[in-house]
């Protein structure tokens, strides 16, 4: 019995949480790549404080750290300010809002492989480029970024998939707008709370699909880039 | 720094390494090879670094009159701002790429700077070997191919200077015959000097010009290999099988019958087992200290070929062991004998004492195998 009506909000969603997390996942790369690199490189005393406060999302409950991203983002906090440049009264309960929110909370699944990967190459690759001539910046782009791929491409595909699966973030600061805010996991929340049963299923069964591909192919991929090197 | 030279490399690295206090000075001709010699942990790899820039130690370091580093003038040039090849101990490929993309990582590099190559692509592929390998994956190559493809892109980055560090200490005996060739022809077909870091002193003694010998963070001897290797653990008492010296000859003839080589050294005749040269060629023998005996009285019926007179320039007893060593002026070069102290006490062999020191055992070193072909071989 699922009108068009239904349809065309179950296709909204998931092309909004297809879209968040597209653009969440380039955030994450631009911004997670950089301090993988910083964290790898650094010898900075406080580092690992630093890994520590990206690293937060794993423990904290989402809905802790939604309510304080509320408190950024709303009408009073800098988030407000930033959305009156705009002509907005806040972030919260926007699209921006919530892709915020999910780079924040997906950062340690994408700046840890990332890290690692850095970690794994070592000091010797870059002293070679180094005496082979090559500028920092050449070589980090001619060496270290080629020899880190499969940690890049597991930060991608986590960060993505994490993306896609947030729930309790979105919930709290993006609320529930059709087309705006309202991704797959709150349609599938919402459908349950209406006992909606029939699309829960097929939402709920083809996330599930999705998530075991994400995952295998994921494997996979890092068994033939593993073998390789 | 005062004066520095335009034929020279010039430097001195003062500073901690871990519980070493290194000081180490270098003052050596900007051609041919210079080992730095020593054991594991006197600070050799420390030196080679710190003269890529790749480690910052205080002091100063000149290349051909090139400051590079110089502390009291603020000068320190970062590794990508030297003209330097490097070879590590590990060949440290870079896996992502071919041989080819490998061997052009550098080369591109210092064509893209506008530097003059000195090097052509082709002519260094040729030396090393490589043409058959361009294409190949470097997780695919053997440990001897790997460190061929490791020097050619050290050299293809245009080096003023060449350090090398112990880059055949990983490799089996058998991949290390492979590789030795090719160092050797690139010392002679190449005028970039070379810092050659190793603790094998059969290596240095066949490939290197000149030594320094580091012990502890500090050079305790330097100078031409012939005339280091003779002096070279004189003061020491613990068992070094391996100190000797070298003689360069030149090769007089060949006895096809006898299958032998006869070879010239300042008008002396030493004869070996038919060596792969050809009559003319220059080589170096290294006769170790065990390998010579010392007689008083020109011996007859004897089984050995090489018999040389000379006389003693100096004895040495090891204190706590039972040997002396003995250099023999043979006219030209000199000879180590290791004979036991009751021995030379027994022959009274003492300063100018006239000797025949029989030679058992000679290793000839260069070049050893066969004659290097084509453009490389043009001496």
């Amino acid at each position: 019995m699922t009108s068009v009506a239904d349809a065309a909000s179950l296709w909204s969603a998931i092309w909004l949480t297809l879209e968040l997390a597209a653009c969440s996942t380039a955030i994450l790369l631009l911004v997670g790549t950089p301090l993988g690199w910083w964290l790898c490189r650094t010898r900075v005393w406080w580092k690992e404080v630093a890994a520590s406060i990206v690293a937060l999302p794993l423990v904290m409950p989402p809905t802790v750290l939604g309510f304080y991203l509320l408190l950024f983002l709303g009408r009073d906090g800098p988030g407000g300010w930033f959305a009156g440049l705009a002509g907005a009264r806040t972030l919260a309960f926007s699209f921006e809002g919530i892709v915020l929110g999910s780079v924040i909370y997906s950062l340690p699944f994408v700046v840890q492989p990332i890290r690692n990967a850095f970690e794994a190459m070592g000091d010797r690759p870059l002293e070679v480029a180094a005496t082979l001539g090559a500028r920092p910046w050449d070589s980090f782009w001619s060496v270290a970024v080629p020899l880190a791929r499969p940690g890049l491409v597991t930060a991608t595909v986590l960060g993505f998939a994490h993306t896609i699966g947030e729930f309790g973030v979105v919930l709290m600061i993006g609320g529930n707008i059709p087309g705006e805010t309202k991704v797959l996991s709150i349609a599938v929340y919402e459908l349950v709370e209406t006992l909606q049963w029939r699309q829960a299923h097929w939402l709920s069964g083809g996330m599930l699909a999705f998530s075991f591909a994400v995952i295998l192919s994921m494997l996979l991929l890092q068994k033939r880039t593993g073998r390789r090197a | 720094m005062t004066g520095t030279s335009v034929s020279r490399v010039q430097g001195r690295f003062r500073g901690d390494v871990g519980t070493l206090d290194l000081d180490f000075a270098i003052d050596v001709p900007a051609q041919g090879i210079t080992a730095i010699f020593g054991p594991s942990g006197c600070g050799k790899t420390t030196v080679l670094r710190c003269a890529a820039g790749l480690r910052h130690m205080n002091g100063n370091f000149s290349v051909a009159g090139d400051v590079w580093q110089d502390d009291a003038g603020g000068v320190f040039r970062r590794p990508h701002e030297r003209s330097v090849g490097y070879v590590f101990q590990e060949p440290s490929l870079f896996p992502h790429l071919s041989v080819r993309g490998n061997l052009l990582y550098g080369w591109n590099r210092s064509v893209r700077k506008g530097q003059r190559a000195t090097l052509e692509f082709e002519d260094v592929v040729d030396l090393m070997g490589l043409n058959t390998l361009l294409q190949r994956d470097p997780a695919n190559l053997s440990g001897g191919e790997r460190q061929r493809v490791a020097v050619g892109r050290a050299l293809l980055a245009q080096p003023e200077l060449l350090l090398m560090d112990e880059p055949l200490a990983g490799l089996d005996a058998r991949a290390k015959e492979e590789i030795l060739p090719y160092v050797e022809m690139l010392h002679r077909s190449l005028s970039v000097p070379v810092l050659y870091v190793s603790h094998d002193l059969r290596e240095v003694a066949r490939l290197a010009d000149s030594m320094i010998v580091m012990e502890d963070g500090r050079s305790v001897g330097h100078g031409p290999v012939a005339e280091v290797l003779e002096r070279l653990g004189l003061d020491r008492s613990e068992d070094d099988s391996e100190a000797g010296v070298v003689l360069d000859v030149t090769v007089a003839s060949h006895d096809d019958e006898l299958h032998l080589t006869r070879l010239d050294h300042h008008g002396k005749q030493i004869v070996v087992p038919r060596a792969a040269l050809q009559v003319g060629d220059v080589a170096r023998l290294r006769v170790r200290a065990r390998d010579v005996a010392l007689a008083t009285k020109k011996p007859a019926l004897l089984s050995f070929r090489n018999v040389l007179r000379g006389r003693v320039v100096e004895t040495v007893e090891h204190r706590r062991s039972a040997f002396a060593d003995v250099l023999v002026d043979v006219g030209g070069g000199r000879l180590r004998a290791r004979i036991t102290r009751d021995a030379m006490n027994e022959l009274d062999l003492g300063r100018g004492r006239l000797v025949y020191a029989l030679v058992k055992g000679i290793s000839l070193d260069r070049p050893a195998v066969g004659r290097p072909s084509g453009r490389a071989g043009a001496t």
